[in-house]
C-alpha cells in the first residue's frame, strides 16, 4: 500500500513538472511579452526597459529555473498588472473557484448517481432511454449559453436568483447547476454501466439468494463494486470543473481564480496565468492521487497490489 | 409426510426457448438428491426456478412447486426472499466470484443471519466462526477479517458452504459445486457437503454432470434431458438397473475399474442435445437413441417398473 501510495507520488511530481514547462513555454509562445506589456504604443526604448524589469533579457533557461526555483519556495512571483505577489491574488480568489466547483461537483454526484442507479435497474425500458436522453443532451449543451438560459430564466424572469456576484450562497447556485451539468452526462452513464455490470455478477445472485432485502443489494452490494470506477471519474471531473470555472465565472462574474486567470490573459500578465495554470494542475493531480487512494479504500483487491 | 421440495411439471422458457420442459422431482427430507444430465439439459435452471433466482426474461410455470408443503408460484417476492438463505439456501459452481469482493467474509456470513433472524453482531460473528471451524477451516477468526481475494477457490468454496449454512436451512441447493475446483480440492468439499448432509439432516438437492459424485453421495437420482426428466430411481437401482436410453449411454460413458477392460473404448453417446423448437413434441433422445422408431415422436408414457423407480420411454417396463 505504502508503495503504490509512493510510486503515484513519483507520477504526480512528473505530471506537475510537465505542466511546470508547458505553463512557461506556452506564455513564452504567445509572441514577445516585453511588446505586448509595453504596449501598442510603446517605443523600442520601452520595450527595452520592460524586458530589463522583468528579467526578461535573459536567456530562457535561467528565467524559467529561476521561476521554477522560487515556485517550489511557494513564491509564484509579482503580478504586473495587480503589483502584488501572485499567491496572494489565488489565495484571495480560490475560495470562490473551491465553492463552485464543490457545488457543482455535489450537485452532480446528487442527480447522476440517482439517475443511473434508476436506468440500470430499468434498464432497456422507456425510463433507462429517457435518462440516456438527458444526459445526452447535458453533454450537447455549451455550459455558457446554458448559463445565459438560466440567467434569462431564473434571474431575470423569475427573479429568484442573483445573476451575478460573489455575496452569498444564492450566488452559486445558477453556476454550480451549470458546472454540474457538464459532469452530469459521464457521471449517469458511469453509474448506469458500473451498476448493470454489478447487478449481473455472481455475487449479487449471491446476494439474492441469501434472501437480502432489494435496497441491501442494490446500494450495499452492487453499488459499492459500481462505485469504484465513479469515484476515480469524479476526481477527473472535478478537475474538469475547476478548469471549466474560467468560462462559469467568467459568464456569473463569480471572482474566482478562472475569473483571475481570463483577466490575467487579457492584460498579459503572465506571471498570474502561469500561477494559475500551475495551480489548478496541481490541484487536478492532488485530486487523482486522492480518487486512486480511495478506490483502494473501496476495492480491497488494490490494497494488497 | 410431503416431501422436503416437490416440483411437478415445471415449464421454464427464455423467449422461444424452452429450457426445462415439464421436469418433475422430489426431494425427501434429510435425503441427497443428485439431478444429473450433460450440459445445458436444464439442470441450474430447475435448481434456480426452485429458488425464484431466474433472470427477469425467464417464463416460470408448473403444475405444483412446493417447499414443505408452502405453494412457491404464488409466493411474493418478499415472502420468497424470508425463504432464501433461511430454510433453503444455495451455492454454485463458481467460488471465486460468488462472493462479494468488496466486502469481508465476516460481513457476508454474519449479514445473512442478522437478516433472517435478527441477531446480533456479535452472536452472528461467533456463529459465522463456528461454522467456519466446522467446513474445516482453520483459524477461523483471521479468515473472518479477510476479504474473499485472499482465500484460494476451495476455501472460498468451504465459506460459501459455511455461509448458506448460517440459518440452519432444512434444503441445501448445490448446484455444481465442485465443478471449478481442483480434483483434490473436489474430493474434500464432496465429503464435506456429504458429512455435512448426514449430521445436519439436510435436504440437498445437488446439481452435477459427474457420474462419481452421484455413486458416492446420492440417496436418490434424477436424470434430466433436454428439459425433462428421463429417469429417476435410488442410486443404486439407477446403477444397476438402467433403464432409460440416455441413463445407459451415460453410464456406458463412466469407466469403472473392474468393469471395463483396458484398452477397451469408453462408451459416447453420439450427436448433440438437439435444440427444441416450440410444438416439440415426442422423445427429446431419438435421434441420438439405438431403440428410437416412428412412435417416438409421439406422446411418451411414463413407466413405473417399483414405486420408487421411473422412466420415460417407448420402451415397455
Amino acid at each position: 500500500m505504502l508503495q503504490f501510495f509512493v510510486r503515484r507520488l513519483i507520477v504526480a511530481l512528473l505530471v506537475a513538472a510537465t505542466v511546470m514547462t508547458l505553463a512557461f513555454v506556452l506564455t513564452r509562445l504567445s509572441g514577445d511579452l516585453a511588446i505586448s506589456i509595453a504596449g501598442p504604443n510603446a517605443t523600442q526604448a520601452d520595450v527595452d526597459a520592460v524586458r530589463r524589469a522583468y528579467g526578461l533579457d535573459r536567456p530562457l533557461l535561467v528565467q524559467f529555473f529561476d521561476w521554477v526555483g522560487r515556485a517550489l519556495t511557494g513564491d509564484l512571483g509579482q503580478s504586473y498588472f495587480f503589483k502584488t505577489p501572485v499567491s496572494a491574488l489565488i489565495a484571495e480568489r480560490m475560495p470562490v473557484t473551491l465553492t463552485l466547483g464543490l457545488t457543482g461537483l455535489v450537485i452532480a454526484l446528487a442527480v447522476s448517481l440517482p439517475l443511473g442507479i434508476l436506468a440500470a435497474v430499468r434498464e432497456n425500458t422507456a425510463i433507462d432511454r429517457l435518462v440516456q436522453v438527458v444526459a445526452l443532451l447535458g453533454q450537447a449543451m455549451p455550459s455558457f449559453w446554458l448559463g445565459l438560459l438560466l440567467m434569462i430564466v431564473f434571474g431575470l424572469q423569475l427573479g429568484w436568483l442573483p445573476i451575478s456576484g460573489t455575496g452569498s450562497w444564492d450566488n452559486y447556485v445558477m453556476p454550480g447547476v451549470v458546472l454540474a451539468f457538464s459532469a452530469i452526462p459521464a457521471l449517469t452513464r458511469l453509474t448506469r454501466a458500473g451498476m448493470i455490470q454489478s447487478m449481473a455478477s455472481d455475487y449479487i445472485r449471491t446476494a439474492r439468494a441469501k434472501g437480502l432485502s432489494r435496497a441491501s443489494i442494490l446500494l450495499k452490494h452492487a453499488l459499492r463494486n459500481a462505485a469504484i470506477p465513479v469515484v476515480a471519474i469524479t476526481a477527473v471531473q472535478l478537475g474538469f470543473m475547476l478548469g471549466g470555472s474560467i468560462v462559469i465565472e467568467q459568464v456569473f462574474a463569480l471572482h474566482g481564480v478562472g475569473f483571475l486567470a481570463w483577466e490575467s490573459i487579457g492584460k498579459n500578465d503572465f506571471p498570474v496565468v502561469q500561477a494559475v495554470v500551475l495551480v489548478l494542475a496541481v490541484i487536478y493531480v492532488a485530486l487523482t492521487m486522492l480518487a486512486d487512494l480511495m478506490n483502494a479504500v473501496l476495492d480491497p483487491r488494490l490494497r494488497a497490489s | 409426510m410431503t416431501a422436503l421440495l416437490e416440483i411437478e411439471q415445471l415449464q421454464v422458457s427464455f423467449g422461444s426457448t424452452a429450457a426445462v420442459r415439464g421436469a418433475s422431482l422430489s426431494v425427501a427430507r434429510g435425503e441427497t438428491h443428485c439431478l444429473v444430465g450433460e450440459s445445458g439439459c436444464g439442470k441450474s435452471v430447475t435448481a434456480l426456478s426452485v429458488m425464484n433466482l431466474l433472470a427477469p426474461n425467464a417464463r416460470r410455470s408448473a403444475k405444483r412447486l412446493a417447499f414443505e408443503g408452502q405453494d412457491l408460484l404464488g409466493l411474493s417476492d418478499s415472502g420468497m426472499a424470508n425463504l432464501r438463505g433461511n430454510a433453503m439456501a444455495m451455492i454454485f459452481q463458481e467460488p471465486m466470484t460468488s462472493l462479494n469482493p468488496a466486502y469481508t467474509v465476516g460481513s457476508q456470513m454474519t449479514e445473512v443471519l442478522r437478516r433472517h433472524k435478527r441477531a446480533s453482531q456479535r452472536a452472528a460473528t461467533d456463529r459465522a466462526a463456528d461454522l467456519l471451524a466446522r467446513v474445516g477451516i482453520t483459524a477461523p477468526g483471521l479468515r473472518l477479517g479477510q476479504f474473499p481475494h485472499q482465500l484460494s477457490g476451495g476455501l472460498r468454496q468451504r465459506v460459501m458452504i459455511a455461509m448458506a449454512l448460517m440459518c440452519e436451512p432444512r434444503l441445501l441447493i448445490a448446484d455444481e459445486p465442485t465443478t471449478a475446483l481442483d480434483v483434490t480440492v473436489q474430493a474434500q468439499i464432496l465429503r464435506l457437503l456429504s458429512r455435512l448432509q448426514r449430521d445436519l439432516g439436510l435436504g440437498m438437492l445437488l446439481i452435477t454432470h459427474d457420474l462419481g459424485i452421484v455413486a458416492r453421495v446420492a440417496h436418490r437420482v434424477s436424470v434430466m434431458y433436454a428439459g425433462e426428466v428421463v429417469e429417476s430411481a435410488p442410486t443404486a437401482e439407477l446403477f444397476a438397473n438402467p433403464r432409460h436410453p440416455y441413463t445407459q449411454g451415460l453410464l456406458r460413458c463412466v469407466p469403472v475399474p473392474g468393469r471395463i477392460k483396458r484398452d477397451e473404448p469408453l462408451g459416447s453417446i453420439p450427436g448433440t442435445v438437439p435444440r427444441i423448437a416450440p410444438g416439440f413434441a415426442g422423445c427429446a433422445f431419438r435421434e441420438r437413441c439405438a431403440f428410437a422408431d416412428e412412435s417416438c415422436s409421439s406422446a411418451i408414457p411414463r413407466h413405473r417398473p417399483s414405486a420408487a423407480h421411473d422412466f420415460l420411454c417407448r420402451l415397455p417396463a
